[in-house]
């Protein structure tokens, strides 16, 4: 069921909802962009609906509310260890329907490639989604491509039209708040079509990928920043670190922090030897892995066609064009 | 509730044997030892210096063993424990080898290294079960008569199995002197049906090894490899080890060659 409200009615919830969540989404920050002069768009706190930024993309995307940058693991002393409280009980999340996508793929890889992971269970079990429906592309998508324009997985969606909010509930909590609310009848809008389109290779040949002449291009264009692979809705890939508190020889902390297999050392092992010296060999690991790798294991391709990575690359890489490039070279 | 794998246990050192100034074997109490699979692996997780996995290249009653080379942050810190102090480890992990796939074979193991370590368990197992091989063969290799592991394993182990040890350099009067592939063609073969292979060393040793078995007349699907990548959970979380769509803490370390064959980094 689909309901109106004004602004005033909206930022109510807000604060009724506030006292059981934790809300979080996409805001707008100043002169934080790619360029200078220009402003980003990231995931904190939302207090009020004018926090919220509903018209732009997500220069940076949800996955650090259940997979923080940096997580503390446990705390040491000499008399052991500490594991800390989770950081919310529960949280509302705005997002879009590539991002719903993509939380399909950090389930796989923190539920069911190997054991459930202790720290990620705990903060995905009390979460609630808010649809926010593209109605139309934005710069660098390819989600009609990769499947991912259309999601029934929300338990609410927001729109604004004409300076009023929309909301559709499918979520019993949410429909609560609803109740006397103005009714009307509402479509969720998605995305029919992007600029650009993405070639789907059903069985990739590694070998014959791998020896491509096509990577070498990217040896020198790219820097390895790792910035793609931080603001990939589906990056999951983090390190172990062990933090010890100045003077105190025995008490710290372990953490585990994102990391990137575009950056220097991610392979590196003891003794000095890496599997992926040139910077091109990292974008086929990369490239790979987010179409034909993670379908192999989990049925599903793990890029989502965000373009986020296209979004905020310094060196103006296309991976829309690296996927259709792979297509091409598997012909 | 979901367990939290990340936290390690204590574990007490029981032993430490010095086989070299460089790489040490630690009996760690473990009372879950009779579950362990031989070329699984443990971390071995110090707070303040970070984790390492290691393999388990012993099982026991109660305990296991890591046979260490002391290389870098968390190695060196270890060879600071003695016998009695107790440390953190966690696991064990990966898949190991499974004694069945060997059974009824003339099974020949060829390690270099290190690599001893990883295989040490099955061939203590084999060493143990002679009756459930046709026959048993390994052909083991070291740098130098210095560099040698397991010395004391290695008697017992020449009176158990065909036994092959040589080293790169030394005196050619006293020992075997060659790497290991220099011994594949001389290895006792009846039937070539039966004929089975576990290759562990350093890449490049494991590459001229299984290429000297094939040409020899081992099936492809009979030679098994142990791979080590980069790790940092050994719990397939961290991404670290992903070679393709394979986890190599979660999938390997051991592989069938048909299947270990295929990985490209
Ligand atoms: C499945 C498996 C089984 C193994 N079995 C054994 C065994 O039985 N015995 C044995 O001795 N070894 C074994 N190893 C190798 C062993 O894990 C490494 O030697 C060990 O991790 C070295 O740890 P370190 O802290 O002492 O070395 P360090 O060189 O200090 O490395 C610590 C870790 O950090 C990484 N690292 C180092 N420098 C950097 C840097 N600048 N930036 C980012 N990362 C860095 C390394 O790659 C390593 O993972 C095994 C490895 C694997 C994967
Ligand atoms: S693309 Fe790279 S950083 Fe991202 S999940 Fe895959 S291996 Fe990890
Ligand atoms: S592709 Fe672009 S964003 Fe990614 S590592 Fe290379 S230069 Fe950085
Ligand atoms: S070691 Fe972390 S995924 Fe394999």
């Amino acid at each position: 069921m689909a309901y109106s409200l004004d602004k005033i009615a909206v930022d109510e919830l807000f604060s009724k909802w506030g006292e059981d969540y934790l809300i979080y989404g996409p805001t707008l920050i100043k002169n934080t962009g790619r360029l200078s002069d220009t402003d980003s768009v990231r995931y904190d706190e939302v207090k009020s609906i004018d926090d919220l930024e509903l018209n732009l993309k997500s220069d940076y995307s949800f996955k650090d509310v259940i997979l923080p940058i940096s997580e503390v693991l446990f705390y040491y002393n000499e008399d052991g260890m500490m594991v800390p409280k989770q950081k919310h009980n529960g949280a509302i999340i705005f997002l879009r329907s590539c991002d719903l996508h993509a939380l399909d793929r950090l389930d796989q890889m923190f539920m069911e490639n190997g054991k459930p992971d202790f720290y990620y269970t705990r903060l995905r079990e009390n979460l609630k989604f808010v649809l926010i429906p593209c109605s139309k592309s934005f710069e660098n998508c390819f989600c009609v491509s990769m499947n991912s324009n259309v999601t029934k997985n929300y338990d609410l969606t927001i729109e604004e039209i004409n300076g009023e909010y929309v909301f559709e509930s499918k979520d019993e909590y949410f429909t609560k708040f609803f109740s006397g609310s103005k009714e009307l009848d509402y479509t969720v809008p998605y995305v029919k079509e992007n600029d650009i389109k993405v070639e789907h290779v059903e069985k990739i040949n590694n070998l014959a990928i791998t020896k491509s002449e096509m990577w070498r291009e990217y040896d020198s264009r790219c820097i390895a920043c790792g910035r793609c692979t931080l603001v990939c809705p589906t990056c999951t890939c983090w390190t172990m670190q062990d933090i010890h508190y100045g003077d105190n020889q025995k008490a710290g902390e372990r953490r585990r922090v994102q990391a990137s297999c575009m950056v220097d050392n991610f392979d590196r092992v003891a003794g000095g030897h890496v599997y992926r010296e040139k910077n091109g060999d990292r974008m086929r690991y990369k490239a790979l892995h987010k179409i034909s790798d993670h379908r192999e294991r989990y049925g599903v391709d793990m890029c989502i066609g965000c373009g986020r990575c296209d979004d905020i690359c310094p060196e103006y890489i296309s991976f829309s064009t690296i996927l259709n490039k792979i297509a091409k070279e598997s012909e | 509730m979901i367990t939290n794998e990340y936290l390690p246990f204590s574990s007490k050192v029981l032993k430490v044997t010095k086989h070299t100034p460089m790489e040490h074997t630690y009996t760690m109490e473990f009372a879950g030892a009779k579950d362990v699979v031989p070329g699984q692996f443990f971390e071995l997780s110090l707070p303040k210096y970070g984790e390492a996995p290691i393999s388990v290249s012993g099982i026991g009653e109660n305990s296991v063993d890591l046979t260490v080379r002391s290389i870098g942050v968390v190695t060196d810190e270890l060879f600071k424990y003695e016998a009695g102090r107790h440390l953190y480890i966690r696991g064990p992990y990966g898949n190991g080898f499974i004694a069945d796939d060997y059974k009824d074979s003339e099974l020949l193991v060829i390690a270099g290294g290190t690599g001893v370590s990883p295989v040490k368990a099955i061939i203590d197992y084999f060493g143990n079960h002679n009756d459930e091989v046709k026959s048993m063969s390994i052909i083991t290799g070291f740098k130098s008569k210095d560099d040698q592991l397991f010395r004391e394993d290695f008697k017992r182990w020449g009176k158990q199995m065909n036994v092959t040890l040589t080293f790169d350099r030394g005196d050619e009067t006293k020992e075997n002197i060659g790497l290991v592939t220099k011994y594949i063609p001389s290895v006792k073969v009846n039937n070539f049906d039966d004929a089975k292979a576990i290759v562990v060393g350093p890449p490049i040793m494991m590459k001229f090894a299984v290429k000297g078995l094939i040409e020899r007349g081992y099936k492809e699907e009979n030679i098994w490899i142990s791979h080590e990548r980069r790790m940092s959970c050994g719990l397939g979380k961290c991404g670290h080890c992903r070679v393709n769509s394979t986890y190599i803490c979660l999938d390997g370390p051991v592989f069938n060659y048909t299947v270990g064959k295929d990985l490209i980094d």
